[in-house]
């Protein structure tokens, strides 16, 4: 008998919406660092029960890191204004606009490939879509067992390049933002 | 109308739809970022779902191990493009929490407030 990720993967996704709701709505900051962080969890549990083991431990490492930098904010400043409620206009064109989102994505979703069977699983088109080239060649033509490493630093190693670009600016971004020395009235 | 096959897309936007929520509405800056993170998680979750092939052989991670044949590996693993982009996606929202946190943290030294509307009306 083989594995079938469905039901897990339901009950997963269900964790993430009830604690993403949990993290917004929460009155303390901590519990809503907290709460994302458990969702971010939760996803990379996804990624394992789907097949994607590299995901999995990307996603718990960034979000370890996310979960210290939150952190960091939260602890370190006291803040009054928890309490603030948005008015109620502004929650009803919040709700409409995300109950808009859903309605749409469901009306569009209707030609989407199911659940399980992406169009590299076609028995008449399926040999031919990229994902099914990069399993058959990744191997022979990278040396990396390892396809999705295969693809990420080989057939679109320029993507990564531009990744680590968008990273180091992120980074000077924010020494720039951060930095005491050299600021004229701190 | 809703075909069994897309519901966990459907569920995916749920979560994506909180995140919107989050944004739009909240007042606390800190609620705002971790609004911008949850709409990441759901986005990946959903290119994430995606990916997944059910196969005869189980869930198959795209890595092919020792012993494995090739050609029944390319038939059942999963489909490793996404995958790919999705942990350049990961990356890049870590850069991005770091750069907003660094931003939150400024507006907290300059006007000693979370609240974006007291923000707004202190006009620095």
């Amino acid at each position: 008998m083989v594995f079938d990720p469905t039901v897990a993967v339901y009950a997963l996704i269900a964790f993430m919406f009830l604690g993403s709701i949990i993290a917004i709505e929460a009155r303390d900051l901590l519990s809503t660092v907290i709460s994302v962080s458990a969702v971010g969890a939760a996803l990379s549990v996804i990624a394992l029960l789907v097949g994607a083991p590299d995901i999995s431990i990307t996603q718990v490492v960034v979000e370890v890191l996310c979960l210290i930098v939150l952190i960091r904010v939260v602890v370190t400043r006291q803040d009054e204004t928890v309490d603030a409620h948005p008015s109620d206009a502004a929650t009803a064109m919040g709700l409409a606009f995300a109950a808009f989102l859903v309605v749409v994505c469901a009306v569009g979703f209707v030609g989407l490939r199911p659940f399980g069977q992406p169009l590299l699983a076609d028995a008449k088109v399926g040999a031919g879509t990229m994902g099914a080239q990069y399993l058959e060649q990744s191997f022979a033509s990278t040396g990396s067992p390892n396809a999705v490493m295969g693809v990420l630093l080989d057939f679109r190693a320029y993507d990564t390049l531009g990744e680590a670009t968008v990273i180091f600016a992120a980074v000077i971004g924010t020494y720039v933002l951060l930095r005491k020395v050299g600021r004229k009235n701190a | 109308m809703i075909q069994p096959g897309t519901m966990p897309y459907i569920l995916a936007i749920l979560v994506l739809a909180v995140g919107v929520y989050a944004v739009s509405c909240k007042k606390n800056v800190v609620k705002i970022i971790v609004g911008i993170m949850i709409m990441e998680h759901a986005v990946n979750l959903f290119l994430l779902l995606m990916t997944y092939r059910a196969s005869e052989a189980g869930v198959v991670a795209p890595i092919l191990t020792r012993g494995q044949d090739a050609a029944a590996f390319a038939a059942t693993a999963a489909d490793p493009t996404p995958q790919a982009l999705i942990l350049t996606s990961i990356v890049i929202g870590l850069g991005v929490v770091a750069l907003m946190v660094a931003m939150a943290l400024r507006l907290h030294e300059k006007y000693g407030t979370f609240d974006l509307s007291r923000i707004r009306s202190l006009r620095g």
